[in-house]
Order: structure tokens, then sequence, then C-alpha cells
């Protein structure tokens, strides 16, 4: 059955209005986009919608009490929330480094949670 | 006071944020010694430290950094540069001859006299009291900055439910946050007929929550008197005025303010240097000059930048220029020739810089300004005095997102008689002997036989989430 999808494009600051065409999982056309990354993301966004997930979390033995972390890779858009409960349910000991690995594929995402700021000991 | 002695540095620069560390790290690459940069917080990188989200740096590392990553290169720099700085200290006062008098708890109060003076103080939320809304005021009223800090760095939650008045990326920006930490926004509403922030957090902040953003709608009432109970939103008419019987209630713990910017130009004023009045920031030169010689600005205390990358690129601007200052003996700005004034017109609502010496301007000098509607399909000319030089199309203008052209140095150079650059927005392009020529798709400019410069547009599309 033929479904048509109206998106706006995340890729940039323009914001293209593009529709997709598809077949179930089928991309029969894109179109509306100005340039590949509009294509990309609407080919992704219509099967498999993805996003980067940044959040904080709890320190202990630091300057500071949270420190800011991030999923180092997109993961699946209906991941987000298991995601959150997963970093909200973790505290890490200070020093942290960015870069750190605070919490290793998370949810079997294939993705690691890394740290994004510093933090030394207090 | 006057029992201290007066340090003394080449350059005191006011604000270590994104434009103060940028700034400091370029004079000393440009080869002064004696830095200062005197930062209110307990640590550098100012508002970036609590943008913990991701879009950051793609211009200037070309890759996608959340906030306190892209702080951080810069510190690091600072570090590696032994570039001084104090933190916790609170500079109270900036006179017409470079003294800078701060105070913070190990130094107690004391003055500096500097060769230099770099502002970048950033800037500050406009707050409740500026927005004339009706009712109680209670507790759970906040600045969606206030709540990003209380959330991000404090760790804690400002309310459960919530509900958003201006659609500025901040404010988009908390609604995903306080969403992701479990609170339900219920609605954000918009005083103007279109957004203030950017599509892409459009659908990423609001679209992909479900949730509602209504535009032309304001706040008519508070309820609560302890603690907000109730926020109850209209629609606006064209004369920005609620229309009586659109009224909607939502209950709710929390209202989040994300109504505007304002440049921090306390200390500016106080020492004279000369304010624009649509920027609320200092007017300045093609080297982030301000009036007073030897007293620079960059930043968001200059003009509200949505692009961090733009800052940073500013402001090493600002900091090479005061090295040379410095170097040259503080001497007063050369130019034989008054400057050339440039003028927004015609939709464009400012210009940074506003006066352009040549002899002093690089090769290429990138001209920032904002639109003050929006606008499709509409073309950003350029006037060098009457005549049109640059006539460049483009798919959409918005007040929320920063333009930008750039001139050429040598086209201004064959030009001595020049006096005034008009920049301003034409919808109609009868005059354009180029028409027909743009399909609209093609963002890349119509540029007009001895045209000023190439605008780039891909930089447009680098602007952070």
């Amino acid at each position: 059955m033929m479904q048509k999808r109206d998106l706006t494009c995340i890729g940039c600051p323009m914001g293209c209005q593009i529709t997709v065409e598809l077949d179930g999982e089928e991309i029969k056309s894109v179109t509306g986009n100005s340039c590949k990354i509009g294509d990309r993301y609407a080919r992704k966004e219509v099967i498999h919608p993805e996003r980067t997930v940044t959040s904080t979390i709890a320190v202990t033995g630091g300057d500071k009490q949270r420190c800011s972390v991030k999923t180092k890779g997109n993961i699946p858009k209906d991941m987000i929330f298991e995601c959150m409960d997963a970093i909200n349910r973790v505290s890490i000991p200070a020093p942290v480094k960015i870069g750190d690995v605070v919490i290793r594929d998370v949810c079997r995402t294939g993705i690691d949670v890394v740290a994004t700021r510093n933090i030394h000991k207090a | 006071m006057e029992t201290t002695e007066m340090m003394s540095y080449d350059i005191v620069i006011v604000g270590g944020g994104p434009a103060g560390l940028a700034a400091a790290i370029a004079a000393r690459k440009n080869g002064t010694d004696r830095i200062l940069i005197l930062e209110r917080d307990k640590e550098l990188g100012g508002i970036l430290n609590q943008c913990i989200h991701n879009g950051f740096g793609l211009h200037t590392f070309k890759e996608e950094l959340t906030g306190p990553e892209y702080a951080d290169r810069f510190i690091q720099q600072v570090y590696e540069m032994n570039i001084e700085y104090k933190l916790d200290t609170m500079v109270m006062d900036i006179s017409a001859e470079k003294v800078v008098t701060a105070m913070n708890r190990r130094d107690g109060m004391f003055r500096i006299r500097a060769g230099a003076v770099i502002l970048a103080m950033g800037c500050r939320e406009r707050p409740r009291g500026a927005l004339n809304i009706p009712g109680y005021r209670p507790a759970g009223i906040y600045s969606a900055g206030t709540a990003q800090r209380l959330v991000n760095i404090e760790g804690y939650m400002p309310g459960h439910e919530v509900v958003i008045l201006g659609s500025g990326d901040i404010g988009l920006i908390m609604a995903r946050r306080m969403t992701l930490e479990g609170a339900t926004v219920k609605v954000v509403a918009e005083l103007m007929p279109y957004s203030g922030g950017l599509k892409r957090n459009i659908v990423q902040c609001l679209d992909d929550f479900g949730i509602p953003l209504k535009l032309s709608h304001t706040v008519v009432d508070i309820e609560g008197k302890e603690r907000v109970r109730a926020v109850t939103i209209a629609r606006v008419g064209k004369d920005m005025k609620p229309i009586p019987g659109t009224e909607e209630r939502y209950t709710c713990d929390t209202l989040l303010l994300s109504t505007g910017l304002i440049p921090e130009n306390e200390l500016s004023a106080g020492c004279g240097v000369e304010m624009n009045p649509v920027t609320k920031g200092p007017f300045v030169n093609e080297i982030m000059e301000t009036n007073i010689p030897g007293i620079f600005a960059c930043g968001n205390v200059l003009h509200v930048h949505d692009l961090v990358d733009y800052v940073s690129e500013e402001a090493a601007k600002a900091g090479e220029a005061a090295a040379r200052y410095v170097q040259s003996g503080c001497a007063e700005a050369s130019g034989d020739r008054t400057p050339i004034r440039l003028v927004a017109t015609g939709g464009v609502r400012y210009t940074v810089p506003s006066t352009i010496h040549t002899d002093r301007m690089d090769d290429l000098l990138t001209v920032r300004f904002r639109v003050g509607a929006v606008y499709r399909q509409a073309y950003v000319s350029v006037y060098f005095d009457d005549e049109r030089v640059q006539h460049q199309k483009k798919k959409i203008m918005a007040p929320g997102e920063m333009e930008q052209i750039i001139l050429q140095k040598k086209k201004l150079l064959e030009r001595p008689d020049l006096q005034t650059i008009t920049i301003k927005i034409e919808e109609d392009d009868t005059a354009d002997p180029m028409k027909g020529s743009s399909d609209g798709r093609n963002m890349s400019h119509t540029n007009e036989s001895s045209g000023a410069a190439d605008s780039t547009a891909q930089a447009d599309h680098l602007k952070e989430a």
C-alpha cells in the first residue's frame, strides 16, 4: 500500500519540507529536499528514525554534582526513554574525562554513552 | 582601594565564555604576552557549560560537539598557552582610560591598567518583569536558561508540568530536556506568527515528543499565590493584543520564559562606549573596536548569535586586533580617510560591523546582520553608495537566523570616494538583469557584475541545534 509521509529535515537550518512516498518499507520517492543530507535523513527517518541523546549523570566525589553525557552515535528514536532510564540509574566516581565511556552498549544499541565534560576530584 | 598597587596587563578580557576564550587565544597567537581573563563564574566556558545538547562546532571543528566539549577545546588551549585568568571575579567598572576595577574573595578589590580591553560579557535573558504578564508572582516561573542551569549543572528539576512562553532555541531545547527528565511539557506559546527558533529544533524538541507549538499566542494569566497552579494563554491579533474568547487554561507548576536575549552592556555603557539601540550592543568597526580606541567587543555582548562558531570567529578577530593595537604602542586608529558607513535598511535591522576603515580591513570582511521579518524568495542587496553591486536570492530568511555577506577589500579600494554601503532586502526582482536565472533551489546567489563578494550560503547550514 502506497503511503505518503511529510517531514521537516533536521539536517540544517533550511528545514526543507520533504515528502517521502513509500510502499511498506520500500521507498518510492523523496521530494522537496535541497540536498543529499535531506535525502539521507528522509530515507532513514521513515524507516528507522534515530537521534543522539544528551543528558547528565550523577557524579560522586567530584567538584561538580552532575557530568554531562551523550550517546556517542545516534540511537533508535523509540529507545530514547529507555536510554534515559539507563542513564538515570548510574552514577560514576570522579575524576571523569571527556570521552570516558560511562555506559557501554546502552540498551544493546551498540552505542556507548560517553562523558562530555571533565570532572575533577573534589 | 587607593592603597592597592595597580596591576598592569597588555590585554584584559572581561568574560571567560566562548568569546573571551577565543579572543585570548587569538591575542596570544598574535604575540601578546600579558593577557588576563576575568570570569565571574567558578569555571571557564560560560554558557556553553550548561548547553549539554549537541550541534556545536560543525564549522570550527568539522564535527558535532556538545557545548561543554566545544568550550573544552578552547579551555585546553588557554591552559597550554599559560594565559592567566581569574575566576569568581566580578568586574565593577571599566574607565575610558582602560582601568578595570574588579573584585573577588581572594584579592579583594583591585585595579588593572590595561593596554586594551576586550568586552566579552555575553548576554542576559529577558526577565518576566520586562514582559508585562498579569497575575501573581508565585514560585515556578523561570527563564529557560535558569531552568537549563538548574537541570544540567545543579541537577535539580524546576517542576513537573510545564508551560513554555517563547519559542527561542533555549525554550525549545528545554522543552525536550524537561521531557527527557520526566516532566510533561503541555504547550509552547509564541507571540509572533513564526518561531524564533530553528525548524530542526521544532522537529527534534517538540514534534518528536508531541508538544504543541501555538504561534500568535501569549500568556494572559498566571494563577497561584505560592506556586504556579495554572497558566492561561490566548491568541493574539495583528496588533499583538490578546483576542477575548480564545483563552485556554493549562494546569501546571512551572512556566519557562524563552523570550529573548539582551547583550549585557552595563560596563560598556559605563565607560562611554557608544551603543546600537537595535542590537543593544556596541557599535564596532571592521576590527571589532568600539568608538573608544583600544576597547573591543565580541560575542553576545556585541549582538546575540545563534551559532557559537561565529562567536569564536568574531572574537578571534577582536583578539588579533587588540594584540596589534597594543603592539603598535596603542596608537590611535589609522585611516586618513573617514570610514565607510554601513547602512541597514529595508528589512535589514542592523549590521556588524557598522563602519569600515578600508586600510585596516582584511581581504575578505564578513558583515553579519538580521532581518526583521520572514522573507521568502527575496534578495539581499548590497549598494555601494547608489550602485547596486550585489543581489542575491535567498529561499528563506527569518529573524531567528543570522545572515551574512562578505565584502572584498579590493572592491572597496577601487572606490576611494565610497561613503556608504547599504544592505537591504528587496522582494521585487524587476531590476535584476539576471531575472529568471535563479530557480529558487539554487542557494548560490545571482551576483551582479562587479559584485561585492560571495555570501556563503553554505555557512548558514551550520547553525547549531
